[in-house]
């Protein structure tokens, strides 16, 4: 091409633009060998040719590179899956680039072939590239005859996901109703078996050690004491923040204690036997959940004495 | 107990935190597999098939053994799902056992399997239902309260949860199948890793495993090979929330347990058993379980532990596989302590056998340590 004419502004006033470009694009007689991988490319088949020695070179030349003696004639498919041997990761591609996009460049054994062929491996990012994985081939829609008839190669699939939902409108029953009601007025309500002279909360209806019906509803205080609890220090979204004290709380009045959050003091000065008053939420705040309670926080009381054998103890 | 009933075969796979090569049917039916030819059997060989894994949850399959049916050569055979949450390994092979002991079948392969990879446990273990409060806790967070209890009542020393961890991930480096190596582990290291859900520490807790185990069951008349014998099987489980529940030392495996020592005619565990592999997923339950079990007296399993007792060269060696503190794909971990327990009996476990073990027990348990499944085997038959 000729010179930028000197008319045309430049960033310094001795420096050019200069390209050199054959007119049309320079030719390549492919020769039999070449021309029979193109062709046979072209048609979506990759082929290797086999040496004298019977080792199969994928993409084929005219002649073994170790040896120097002409190659057999012989053609071998192969691929087109094939494994990475080596990989150099491009994080930002250029114009000239077979991708727009990051991509690596790899040596691909083909299955069959007993070398590499470089070309672009489309895998994502570099985490997902590693030596010995799997790939095949990505054709274009339009095959021509050149080595971008295969635009390049990605995984083979190893992993699918599952998106699994169920969705469900949950209406709690008549005994969780009827505590909730009045968790919604600050009490903490329980249920007697008068079989077993036990009183359990939440308020439940049947009782789980003999199976009767019970009938009696008794409320409990919204204090007790602290059996026993765990420091969680493992963030997840759905719980409190870390580090939160998941306790047993036996509240008095109750015979079987209770799973909540203990707030109001730092985690690792809570202790067994502490004794703890629910913190309930403004009335007009509460949603009719246990999220009514905010949490339980120390009384200031003396602690209760867990060896003298609090009923439920150790939950 | 019915007809004899002996485990000839016993595959495992590999356990590891990720079998990305495998599907969850090329995994189960490689450790089936792995028991057949153990059995010298072939899946023609098998009457029916009996199948165990946790919560359907965990991998977002639903009914995995109708999936499963067929990759485990159950066609025209009858295949059945045990679920007792953790113990159901343990509950498998039991049920299958049950099939040979009541004379249904000859035959019968047990196959329990977990892939954790496809999930997070602890997620699945933790959908809270609306109107509650939001305690995310998964597993450690459920019995961390427990350990600690145990630990005031019996004025353990804080170092004993450390000394089971060392001595299980130990023993797994002499199991070629265990999931946790880590060479030269100790009390220090332990004590070094961070409180996850205090007071349990991270390397006093069980890893997320994906893994199978898979036996083979015959009856007297079926045996091919190397037979554990079964001498006692006993199930037991509890509810939940009962007020006044014992939760460090469960009744339910009290009663477990003694039930399958009459079974055996064991009157003291520590004497006439050679070797347990019981169900430790948080170190401080080996402690625990020495005294529900009744290997110690009450509040002074600890001591075994400090004294040595449970390792691979105590009086009294527990999982000595390196136990599920190194290896748990959750639905096959009982059944691994029951196929290890009928391994050290048949004298098959290789580097971490246990020199002459003629009588084992093999333990596990689930839920809110509310199921439990054991069973003792033997090289003698009943
Ligand atoms: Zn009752």
């Amino acid at each position: 091409m000729p010179s930028d004419p000197p008319s045309h502004p430049p960033s310094h006033p001795l420096e050019a633009r200069h390209v050199l470009e054959f007119p049309g694009g320079y030719t390549r007689s492919t020769g039999p060998v070449i021309g029979r991988f193109l062709t046979e490319l072209r048609d979506r088949r990759i082929v290797g040719v086999r040496t004298a020695g019977a080792r199969v070179l994928v993409p084929p030349l005219e002649y073994d590179p170790d040896t120097g003696e002409a190659v057999t004639g012989e053609y071998v498919e192969v691929g087109p899956a094939g494994t990475v041997q080596a990989w150099a990761w491009v994080s930002a591609p250029r114009p000239a680039h077979p991708l727009d996009r990051p991509f690596a460049w790899a040596t691909i054994r083909l299955d069959g072939a007993d070398t590499a062929l470089v070309h672009a491996v489309d895998a994502g990012g570099p985490k997902a590239m590693r030596p010995g994985m799997r790939v095949r081939p990505r054709w274009r829609d339009r095959t021509s005859g050149t080595i971008t008839d295969i635009e390049c190669f990605v995984p083979e699939v190893t992993m699918i996901t599952a998106p699994i939902r169920t969705e469900y409108r949950v209406r709690p029953g008549a005994a969780l109703t009827r505590f909730l009601e009045r968790i919604g007025d600050g009490v903490l309500l329980g249920g007697r078996c008068a079989g077993c002279d036990q009183v359990y909360v939440p308020y439940r209806t049947s009782c789980p050690a003999c199976g009767a019906l019970i009938e009696e509803e008794r409320e409990v205080a919204d204090t007790g004491t602290v059996t026993t609890f765990a420091i969680n220090n493992l963030p997840d979204p759905r719980a409190p923040e870390v580090p939160f004290v998941s306790a047993y709380i036996l509240l008095d009045g109750a015979d079987i204690p209770m799973i909540a959050l203990v707030g109001g003091i730092p985690a690792h000065e809570v202790r067994q036997g502490m004794r703890v008053r629910a913190v309930w939420v403004p009335p007009e705040e509460r949603t009719m959940s246990m999220a009514d309670i905010r949490w339980f926080a120390p009384t200031g009381e003396p602690d209760a004495d867990l060896s003298a054998g609090t009923p439920g103890g150790g939950a | 107990m019915g007809e004899r009933c002996a485990v000839i075969g016993v595959g495992q796979t590999r356990y590891t935190t990720k079998r990305l090569d495998v599907s969850i049917a090329g995994l189960v039916r490689e450790a089936a597999q792995r028991a057949l030819d153990d059995a010298g059997l072939t899946f023609a060989d098998i009457d029916a098939v009996v199948v165990g894994k946790a919560p359907d949850l965990f991998e977002g399959v639903m009914m995995p053994e109708a999936y499963l049916a067929d990759a485990l050569g159950g066609a025209g055979k009858p295949v059945m799902r045990v679920h007792t949450a953790g113990s159901v390994g343990g509950s498998t092979a039991l049920v299958g056992a049950s099939l040979i002991q009541g004379g249904v079948h000859d035959r019968v392969l047990v196959v329990a399997f977990e892939k954790q990879s496809e999930s997070n446990a602890t997620w699945a273990l933790s959908t809270h239902l609306p109107f509650g409060a939001s305690l995310v806790v998964g597993a450690g967070g459920y019995f961390a309260p427990h350990i600690r209890e145990y630990m005031r009542r019996s004025g353990a020393p804080d170092h004993i949860g450390a000394l089971v961890a060392v001595k299980d991930r130990r023993n797994a480096l002499k199991n070629p199948y265990a999931h946790l190596r880590i060479p030269g582990i100790d009390r220090a290291m332990v004590e070094s890793t961070p409180m996850l859900w205090e007071p349990i520490r991270y390397l006093e807790t069980c890893p997320s495993s994906d893994g199978a185990c898979a036996i083979v069951l015959a009856s007297e008349k079926a045996v091919t090979g190397t037979p554990a014998w079964i001498h006692g099987a006993a199930m037991r489980s509890e509810p939940l929330a009962r007020a006044g529940r014992e939760t460090v030392s469960p009744q339910a495996g009290k009663d477990c347990a003694a039930d399958v020592y009459r079974q055996a005619g064991i009157s003291d565990p520590r004497r006439d058993i050679d070797v347990a592999e019981v169900y430790v997923p948080f170190s401080w339950y080996e402690p625990m379980w020495l005294e529900n079990l009744g290997f110690a007296p009450e509040n002074e399993g600890w001591k075994l532990t400090e004294a040595g007792s449970t390792a691979l060269d105590g009086d009294i060696p527990w999982n000595p596989s390196g136990g599920v503190l190194s290896s748990n794909p959750i639905g096959a971990s009982g059944l691994i302590r029951f196929a290890e327990a009928a391994l050290q009996v048949r004298g098959m476990a290789g580097e971490h056998q246990v020199e002459g073990a003629a009588t084992a027990l093999g333990h596990a348990y689930g839920g809110g340590a509310q199921f439990f499944a054991m069973w003792i085997v033997s090289n003698r038959k009943p």
